[in-house]
């Protein structure tokens, strides 16, 4: 498959590997964290570790955003499709994540609520056009990569005047969760982890360019390389981070250049600032309550704001207590540290939110890497 | 059954299924005349009991049932009526048996079109005599709109196994060779390209076919050296391959670059967030045959058409944890999985 193949080319990444294996000094140690679940699940998928000298250790961080969506926002989208007159539209990835109480999308549909999955926000507004009589609410995640599509949904939903279309808004943004990784989140109480540089967002970055990640490198020295999602671009952000740390230089190098340019897309950003606007603070699952983190639709589109429309309010809700989605999300533990890993929680039963998405920590090393994890070698 | 003097003639064009048709009267004898006994005609159907008679050689015989209610009922290179047929067949091949007689029982939903139904009939008929398996004994029932999704089929199948011939998941061994009857995915992602939310354009077409040919030169050219057999369908070869592993209390290990994929499927998989180890075929299976015999069975899958991509994928191991591994195209290795819930496009 062109464009494609040449990413993944296996005698590629043994140059790289070598390469690595060459310069990474064998008295240092690395660790690095790959931002985003889209890396994490490459990682796994290709198995890269194997192709690390040991003192090179990547850190799964929380750029999964079916992860880091709190309960307490997926039970009150479960408590809108209770709604009789409302239909829910949603990703797919999101209907099997756990709320409160064993709940979860899927099983709310089964239950009769009418909840569609949808590919795109423009299947949203179709189904929209073709039941005036029903309230149709589209679930809204991700970061700034799937934000610009539900701007673009909002405003055909102007143009078309379609007064039975609202959004549940629970967009958020990058650049605040890194800070907040970095940011003292020991005197938060969340825990510490050592990062020598990140591996930077491939999508997001497509979107708002590399030149907001300029600060985190200034102002907490920490070298960035934004990186494609095939693998061998994995590999090649890895080496120009070591690179870096060798170096002692801490700047933001752009791997991904085939995609991404230092201003990103100014339309797609200027789409989306035309829609939203900064949230005082949202929660995020791990991060806790991260200051303008979030988006919501400006005053001027809240007639397409499904929580000004069916006034949702957060109730409070937890996290099973032994569920350990919090810290791995940060990169304070591995999946394999969580009591619930592999026993109670797994893809079939997900407890938590790192196992339902195939970009979650847990559920990429649970589907991908779990051997690795017993002693005894395969012969 | 000889031919009645209905006082309309079945409406082909314009008519539609109604609840009349599953009543047991004249209307549902008129159905079964016009529609299924022309498409799937033979001695036995003629006779018109409610049952068929048959004789029985000796040795094994093996049985099969399965329901189809795939959605789209039309897709590229095939319908529900040939997949009703392909489906049951490969089950009994799958033991190594030459398939003999199908069973089908119609589960219509009123308002269902006659021309459509027409059409299923007379690929099913077409299918079946293709494979040289007659569909002896059926079934219909009507139900009302909104109980069904406009037709479902269900389809058991009897054949008889060569003698000495006894393919089971316990006798798979480590040492053992995987081999693959040809590229993944084809079924799942023709399928999709037509589903209303996800239509794309691609020349991608099933890859639903009958496979007792193949399996009998495979049989006449790996006799014991054959171990076990699956065509994996649902959840793909990756979940054939994990509950094979299961059954056989072994591991598998797998080379990534090994697989025959179309490019076609690898880009539609790709697109959609698709691995194309999870998605179903109906015309490819894999089987585990002892070292010695892998030569041989592979040469023989080659000469036959639905052969011609077969490839030694991997072998067996001893693996207390059954895992089936594999070593991906980039030098890495990691498991393959089953597949949990369906397969879900990504969404970023």
């Amino acid at each position: 498959m062109k464009h494609v193949d040449e990413y993944r080319d296996g005698r590629l990444a043994q140059v790289l590997a070598a390469r690595i294996a060459r310069e990474a000094d064998p008295l240092a140690s690395y660790r690095f964290m790959e931002f985003c679940g889209g890396h994490t699940h490459a990682i796994s998928r290709y198995g890269i570790e194997d192709l690390l000298p040991a003192n090179v250790r990547l850190i799964h961080g929380p750029g999964c955003p079916v992860c880091v969506l709190p309960v307490a926002r997926i039970d009150a989208a479960i408590r809108l499709a209770g709604r009789p007159e409302i239909t829910l539209c949603t990703y797919g990835d999101l209907m099997r994540v756990p709320g409160s109480d064993g709940m979860s999308l899927l099983r709310a549909k089964a239950a009769g609520a009418d909840i569609r999955m949808v590919y795109s926000t423009l299947d949203a507004l179709r189904i929209a056009a073709a039941a005036p009589e029903r309230e149709v609410v589209f679930l809204a995640i991700g970061f700034e990569t799937t934000t610009p599509p539900t701007a673009l949904a909002v405003r055909l939903a102007v143009a078309k005047k379609l007064a039975n279309f609202t959004v549940f808004c629970n967009h958020v943004l990058t650049p605040p969760a890194m800070q907040s990784i970095l940011d003292s989140p020991d005197r938060r109480g969340l825990g510490r982890v050592r990062i020598d540089g990140f591996i930077g967002p491939a999508h997001v970055s497509t979107v708002i360019g590399t030149e907001p990640y300029e600060f985190f490198a200034k102002e907490f020295e920490k070298p960035i390389v934004v990186a494609g999602f095939e693998p061998l671009d994995v590999m090649q952000a890895i080496l120009m981070l070591i690179r870096q740390v060798n170096d002692g230089r801490h700047e933001v190098e752009n791997q991904y250049g085939r995609a991404v340019r230092r201003e990103g897309n100014t339309r797609a950003k200027a789409e989306v600032a035309e829609i939203f606007e900064l949230r005082e603070s949202f929660e995020w699952r791990g991060l806790g309550v991260v200051p303008y983190s979030g988006l919501r639709l400006k005053e001027k589109y809240s007639s397409f704001d499904a929580e000004r429309r069916f006034h949702v309010v957060d109730m409070p809700a937890r996290d099973n207590p032994a569920c350990e989605c919090g810290a791995i999300l940060r990169g304070v533990k591995k999946p394999v540290d969580c009591k619930l890993f592999g026993t109670v929680c797994t893809p079939e039963t997900p407890m938590g939110s790192c196992m339902v998405s195939a970009e979650g920590a847990c559920a990429a090393h649970w589907t991908y890497g779990r051997f690795r994890d017993h002693a005894r070698k395969v012969s | 059954m000889s031919p009645r003097a209905y006082r309309r003639k079945l409406d082909l064009e314009n008519g539609r299924v109604d609840l009349s048709h599953g009543s047991g009267g004249r209307a549902m004898s008129q159905l079964i005349t016009d529609i299924f006994h022309k498409a799937l005609d033979n001695a036995w159907l003629r006779r018109g009991n409610d049952q068929a008679a048959f004789d029985v050689a000796g040795g094994r015989m093996v049985m099969t049932t399965d329901a189809y209610v795939v959605s789209p009922l039309f897709f590229p290179g095939g319908d529900i009526g040939s997949l009703a047929v392909h489906g049951t067949i490969n089950d009994i091949a799958m033991a190594g048996a030459q398939p003999l007689y199908l069973s089908a029982s119609f589960i219509l939903e009123e308002g269902f079109a006659l021309r459509d139904l027409k059409r299923i009939a007379d690929s099913m008929g077409a299918a079946a005599r293709a494979a040289g398996v007659a569909v002896i004994t059926g079934d219909t029932k009507v139900v009302e709109r909104g109980k069904a999704d406009g037709v479902f089929i269900a389809t058991t199948g009897i054949g008889v196994v060569p003698p000495g011939l006894d393919l089971s998941a316990e006798k798979v061994q480590p040492g053992d060779c995987v081999i693959l009857s040809g590229t993944i995915g084809d079924h799942g992602v023709a399928v999709m390209s037509k589903r209303q939310n996800l239509s794309f354009e691609t020349d991608i077409i099933s890859d639903s076919a009958a496979l007792h040919g193949l399996v009998a030169a495979m049989v006449e050219a790996g006799g014991r050296g054959l171990r076990v057999m699956r065509d994996p369908t649902r959840g793909g070869l990756a979940s054939t391959l994990n509950e094979l592993a299961q059954q056989s209390g072994v591991g598998f290990r797998i080379m990534e670059e090994a697989l025959p994929v179309r490019p076609e499927v690898a880009a539609a998989c790709e697109l959609l967030g698709l691995d194309p180890l999870y998605v179903a075929n109906e015309g490819k299976l894999v089987a585990v045959v002892a070292p010695e015999s892998a030569e041989p069975v592979l040469a023989a899958m080659r000469n036959h058409s639905l052969g011609r991509d077969a490839a030694i994928i991997g072998d067996v191991v001893a693996d207390d944890h059954r895992f089936v591994q594999m070593m991906t195209g980039f030098g890495g290795v990691r498991i393959v999985d089953w597949l949990s819930g369906e397969q879900l496009p990504r969404i970023c």
